[in-house]
């Protein structure tokens, strides 16, 4: 495998645990599907405005872990979470906390785009609507412009948002999600593999936007595809077998693992 | 036999197989028109239109009858369907999983008793219960021309409510195989937007209203054509009501009535012109239901050649 190229934006300061600064705070969570233990004793902290990619071989939990943020879990029958995720010093599994609320916050972007069967408008319109975000019809469409605007479609979709969404390509119905999310303005936003089934060009638009979203959000993204975690994040976790095995500056990780496990993944050499 | 020549046999022996289907709807329509022509060249279009159905005087018309047909299919499709999606989106969406399958079970039993049994259960349990709803209803709401004439039991509610429990299960048991194809991806969809459980339920019916508008056909299609029960309950009285109350009547009922009866070749004939008018109507219901289902997803679905062609054009 190609040697992993270096972002030029990437500080090579040490990483040093966020601490109380964190804006998601992980400690000792456990993670079950019915008896099957699917995440095992992670501890993790996650700043505010980096991006924060969770690379491993499938099956080793990290998108389970990027579901636990938002609670997206909660729908699967027999998962089970044990120990704390804080967001801002909020434990999101208190009893007080409402998942709805939680999702409104806690932004998500899907593998495989999921577009409504509705038109462009309407799709951006969704979260406004049902969380009634917007108080008149002005509020809507200017919040659905600024949207898409933040989403990057916006040129490329203005003379024809009230046509079906799902004429769209396939990467600008990814972009089209990420207007979704954004429209809601959530403080987090989860990426699910959001490039995995787009081609190289529409990848490459992904991922600058991911870059240019990061000034305004927190951004934690799965992803399959190394050298997309060496160009777009900060900070990058290693996941196997359910374990967090090492979490660090992005381009520490890639250059100078401290665990054997992690420099075997990314060189190459299993996974 | 070579791989081709086996492949084509394949492909020609299922096409004949396909052709089949469609020449036999053609042969009923055929043989129907055949059968009615002394019917049809006696009355023309006025058998559409005319409300008399005398036999003594060899005067047929067969509005009555399609006036009832269509009434009870449609009273019965507004009482079974807010019902029937009840059940789906509670069996495929809200129900504990043990109590699943023991309910999908029971929905379908419904679909499994005969016709004939409803009819009598009709006559013994409905139409009493029914007769006692209409004579304890309060003389101000009798004014209105939905429940005029005397409280039998024996009439349009009966049928509508009959109908309706026999059009519950297939309504209900297609709405749930449309609701669980919808992909996990646009529940989560919904939820990971802030959407509650409500609304990411219907997130996913609005993704199935094309199969479930579908359902709903195909029980109409069902409630149309379907004789036994409703000849039992319905009062066989060729006379067009809106009201509830009244004894009515259907085009399978006078047909399956007084096929045995029709002594003169005209009387026949004009039977089977009614039987070849149910075959038109459930023909159009179908065609009908088809194209709106088309429409619906043509106009959602990629309108690629529509909108790429300006879209495009902005671009380059």
């Amino acid at each position: 495998m190609a040697a992993p190229v270096p972002t030029p934006t990437m500080t090579p300061t040490a990483f040093v645990p966020a601490g109380a600064a964190a804006k998601i705070d992980v400690r000792q969570m456990h993670f079950y599907y019915g008896p099957r233990r699917v995440l095992d004793n992670v501890t993790l902290q996650i700043r505010p405005h980096e991006v924060t990619a969770l690379i491993g071989p499938s099956g080793c939990g990290k998108s389970t872990f990027l579901r636990s943020i938002n609670r997206m879990n909660d729908i699967v029958p027999g998962a089970r979470v044990e120990g704390s995720i804080c967001i801002d010093g909020q434990d999101i599994y208190a009893p007080s906390v409402d998942p709805v609320d939680l999702r409104r916050r806690v932004g998500m972007v899907f593998q495989k785009s999921n577009p409504f069967p509705k038109s462009i408008f309407e799709n951006v319109a969704y979260g406004l609507r049902i969380n009634r975000l917007a108080r008149s019809r002005e509020e809507l469409g200017g919040r659905v412009e600024s949207s898409l605007k933040s989403a990057a479609l916006w040129d490329e979709v203005k003379d024809r948002l009230h046509t079906s969404a799902l004429a769209l390509s396939g990467g600008q119905q990814q972009r089209l999600c990420i207007a979704r999310a954004l429209a809601v303005e959530p403080d987090i936003l989860l990426m699910d593999e959001p490039a995995s089934a787009l081609d190289p060009i529409a990848t490459q638009r992904i991922e600058e936007l991911v870059y240019q979203l990061k000034a305004r959000y927190t951004i934690v993204i799965v992803t399959h595809n190394m050298q997309q975690a060496a160009r777009v994040s900060d900070v990058t976790a290693f996941f196997w077998l359910g374990k967090l095995i090492e979490c660090d500056r992005t381009n520490k990780i890639f250059t100078a693992p401290s665990q054997k496990l992690t420099e075997d993944y990314v060189t190459g050499r299993f996974g | 036999m070579t791989e081709r020549s086996r492949d084509l046999t394949f492909r020609i022996g299922t096409g004949a197989v396909a052709l089949v289907v469609v020449l036999i709807v053609f042969a009923i329509g055929v043989e129907l028109t055949r059968q009615s022509l002394p019917s049809i060249q006696k009355f023309g279009f006025s058998f559409w239109r005319t409300e008399i159905w005398d036999p003594v005087a060899g005067e047929f018309g067969a509005l009555p009858f399609i006036w009832g047909t269509l009434y009870s299919s449609v009273l019965a499709l507004l009482i079974s369907t807010p019902i029937a999606l009840g059940i789906a989106v509670f069996i495929s969406e809200l129900c504990p999983a043990v109590l699943r399958q023991p309910l999908v079970f029971l929905t379908e039993l419904l679909a499994a008793i005969p016709s004939i049994v409803y009819g009598l259960w009709g006559i013994f349990v409905l139409v009493p219960a029914v007769r006692a709803i209409e004579t304890s209803m309060p003389d101000s709401l009798r004014q209105l021309p939905l429940f005029t004439g005397p409280p039998l039991g024996l009439g349009m509610l009966s049928a509508a409510l009959i109908l309706s429990v026999m059009v519950i299960p297939f309504t209900s048991s297609v709405s749930r195989e449309v609701l669980r194809s919808v992909p996990i991806a646009q529940r989560e969809g919904a939820y990971a937007l802030g959407a509650t459980r409500f609304e990411a339920i219907r997130a996913a019916l609005y993704y199935a209203r094309t199969g479930i508008i579908g359902a709903i056909m195909l029980g109409f299609g069902r409630a149309l054509g379907e004789t036994m029960a409703v000849t039992m309950v319905i009062g066989n009285n060729p006379r067009i009501s809106t009201s509830l109350f009244a004894p009515q009547y259907t085009m399978a009922a006078v047909i399956a009535n007084e096929f045995t009866e029709a002594a003169d070749q005209l009387y026949l004939a004009a039977l089977v012109e009614t039987g070849l008018v149910l075959f038109v109507i459930t023909l159009m219901v179908n065609s009908l239901s088809r194209l709106l289902i088309w429409s619906m997803t043509r106009s959602l679905a990629p309108l690629q050649e529509a909108a790429a062609a300006p879209a495009g054009g902005a671009a380059a």
